[in-house]
């Protein structure tokens, strides 16, 4: 049984011009110990669908779905008291905003023993080592005075590896870091992606990453979902997506990258022409074919969910061409 | 925190210092002293001679001098009316307007904190708007007239408490309502408005993320950084009901400091006025001071600034 099961997941947000309709029929599963990239530009929906997983969306936004299963829990059904023993105990979250996502009342120490203290039957002082412990491992050194710190202490980069050392706690089964690396330095963010890909390894959790960084995910994932819109337009597992792009929208954001050897110095990028459209509005067919090369008639009539292989699946008509080609 | 201590009452020290001066100077010009204590129909001979036992032919200076250097000791001299000593007469009188201004604040925050923080979470019910109702209705109320409204009511009408005085207990609800009605407003906006901040916050959604149960989110991680603010206002609201007392003592004829301040300025009692304005302002200053420190201790990145 896959660890997280999701089924037609959407998510709709109140607003003064309308219901923005923000995710629109998300599905996809996950493996014990895999690590999912969703990758998409801002606006497509990846953070609000792994808020929504852990329930901490909006208050006025509406989720709604078909299944939503983790570990054999039906979340749709869960009474708030058993989301809480969920949350932060089997799936933990990392944030996009380590300057902010720290309470700047309490020291590093109480925030992190906290999470354990809650879940588990644990003394003060077993809290302490093991965040002791995770604080190591997550590459921060004197970790004992760190925990008697408050967070305006810490830079960002080790505020975002307490984050991390906090999502561990309990040892989940799934961590979900949203966009963990935008706002470090650059030189920082390859050591976060280190540290979290490290442990994930080592405690053997499951886990999705948010991103936007097409470099991140080859270098982490598994498995890859491309978003746009607020649908999945291909998932697939990394190589394959990577070597074999099906959707035109993900082919064009590998044209976005640069790449050492192949792209010439002075040579414009890649960029997609177009604006992602109006979420207010009920979209009928391909929400990309505005913006895409190869759009025909057909695809303002459906959203197809064409295979290309038994594990890589394509949100797009001139998939079956590739298929057929291939 | 201990330098940031010591640096705090130094600069109180100073305020302080300044306090005593503007009120000794304003005062001392805005009348002839030894007029007024020899009343309107002395002849200049009396009033000269008052003038030298008073001390007030002396340089202003030198007088100034005199008088701080007996505030130092506690003695703030002799009231012209009572013939009697001014720090005896506060003696008297500040336990009643502490207590006054203590049971108000008190009173105020037990209803204001929980109802800004109940407003806060149920944003947009009933609660909320009622609560909104209640402040603009508290804010326009004028004090004297809910003093003498309360009194009507619970004294005359239903008898239950006593229209006048400061004897026993019964007689300080009336007026902690009263005093204690005009803080409601500001301190539950404050809250409310607070706590709608930080519940917006990343932290707070951290807070749940780590699957905390409701009141930990709210009492512990919210309510510690909502009340930063709440400390500083409530300090200031009882400096406030402190010079506000002077209403509701009138009112409610209380033996307090805010009556006897009243009855001095008329009396033209110099020494007391000019003992209850220091009195009042080192007051002011000292509950500054204690929310500063409160603070300082609320959200650690005061300590070091």
């Amino acid at each position: 049984m896959a660890l997280l099961e999701i089924q037609n997941l959407t998510i709709d947000i109140p607003t003064s011009g309308g219901l923005l309709h923000a995710v629109r029929g998300v599905s996809l599963s996950l493996e014990r110990g895999k690590t999912l990239a969703i990758v998409g530009e801002s606006g497509s929906g990846k953070s609000l669908s792994s808020l929504a997983l852990m329930d901490l969306l909006p208050r006025r936004a509406v989720r709604r779905a078909d299944a939503l299963r983790f570990n054999g829990v039906d979340l749709m059904c869960a009474t708030e008291r058993q989301k809480q023993d969920l949350r932060g105990n089997r799936m933990a979250m990392i944030f996009q905003e380590p300057m902010t996502s720290l309470n700047p009342a309490f020291t590093i120490g109480d925030q992190l023993c906290e999470v354990l203290l809650r879940h588990r039957k644990v003394s003060r002082t077993e809290a302490r080592d093991r965040a002791v412990m995770l604080l190591e491992k997550a590459g921060i050194t004197s970790a004992g005075t760190r925990l008697g710190q408050y967070p305006h202490q810490l830079s960002g980069g080790l505020r975002q590896r307490v984050m991390i050392s906090m999502a561990l706690m309990c040892e989940p089964d799934l961590i979900i870091a949203d966009e963990p690396t935008t706002a470090l330095d650059v030189t920082i963010q390859a050591q976060i992606l280190r540290v979290l890909r490290d442990l994930q390894s080592e405690f053997g959790m499951a886990m999705i990453l948010i991103t936007h960084d097409l470099g991140v995910v080859a270098r982490i994932a598994d498995d890859v979902g491309v978003m746009y819109a607020g649908r999945l337009v291909e998932t697939g597992p990394a190589a394959k997506v990577f070597t074999t792009p099906g959707h035109p929208y993900t082919r064009g954001l590998m044209d976005c990258i640069p790449t050492p050897g192949r792209t010439k110095p002075g040579e414009r990028l890649g960029a997609i022409p177009g604006q992602v459209p109006n979420l207010v509005e009920e979209l009928r067919g391909c929400a990309f074919r505005e913006r895409c090369g190869q759009s025909r008639s057909a695809c303002g009539e459906s959203f197809p969910d064409l295979w290309l292989a038994d594990d890589h699946r394509v949100a797009c008509l001139s998939g079956q061409s590739a298929e057929n080609a291939a | 925190m201990l330098a940031f201590g010591i640096r705090r009452l130094t600069i109180s020290l100073c305020v302080a210092l300044t306090v005593s001066i503007v009120a000794f100077f304003l005062l001392h010009m805005s009348g002839d002293i030894a007029q007024a204590i020899a009343g309107t129909d002395a002849t200049p001979e009396q009033v000269s001679q008052i003038r030298v036992q008073f001390g007030l032919d002396r340089p202003l200076v030198e007088q100034y001098l005199n008088w701080a250097w007996g505030v130092l000791r506690f003695d703030f001299g002799t009231s012209f009316y009572f013939r009697d000593q001014v720090t005896t007469l506060i003696a008297q009188r500040l336990p009643v307007t502490l207590a006054l201004g203590g049971i108000s604040l008190l009173l105020a925050l037990i209803i204001s904190v929980p109802l800004g923080v109940l407003a806060a979470v149920k944003q947009g019910g009933w609660i909320d708007r009622a609560a909104l109702m209640f402040c603009v209705l508290g804010q326009a109320l004028p004090t004297f007239w809910l003093g003498l409204s309360l009194i009507i009511v619970f004294s005359v009408t239903l008898r239950w408490l006593p229209v006048s005085g400061s004897g026993t207990w019964a007689h300080f609800v009336l007026p902690s309502v009263a005093l204690g009605w005009y803080a409601i407003p500001a301190v539950m906006r404050l809250t409310r408005n607070g706590m709608l901040d930080v519940l917006a916050s990343d932290y707070i959604r951290t807070a749940r993320a780590k699957g905390l149960r409701m009141p930990t989110v709210l009492f512990k991680h919210a309510l510690r950084n909502a009340m930063i603010p709440v400390v500083a206002l409530a300090a200031v609201q009882f400096g406030f009901m402190l010079g506000g007392s002077i209403v509701v003592e009138a009112v409610f004829s209380m033996e307090g400091l805010g009556q006897l301040a009243w009855q001095s300025i008329a009396r033209q009692d110099f020494p007391v006025v000019q003992a209850i304005v220091l009195v009042l302002a080192v007051l002011y200053i000292g509950l500054t001071l204690l929310a500063d420190i409160l603070n300082a201790i609320l959200d650690p990145r005061i300590r070091i600034a």
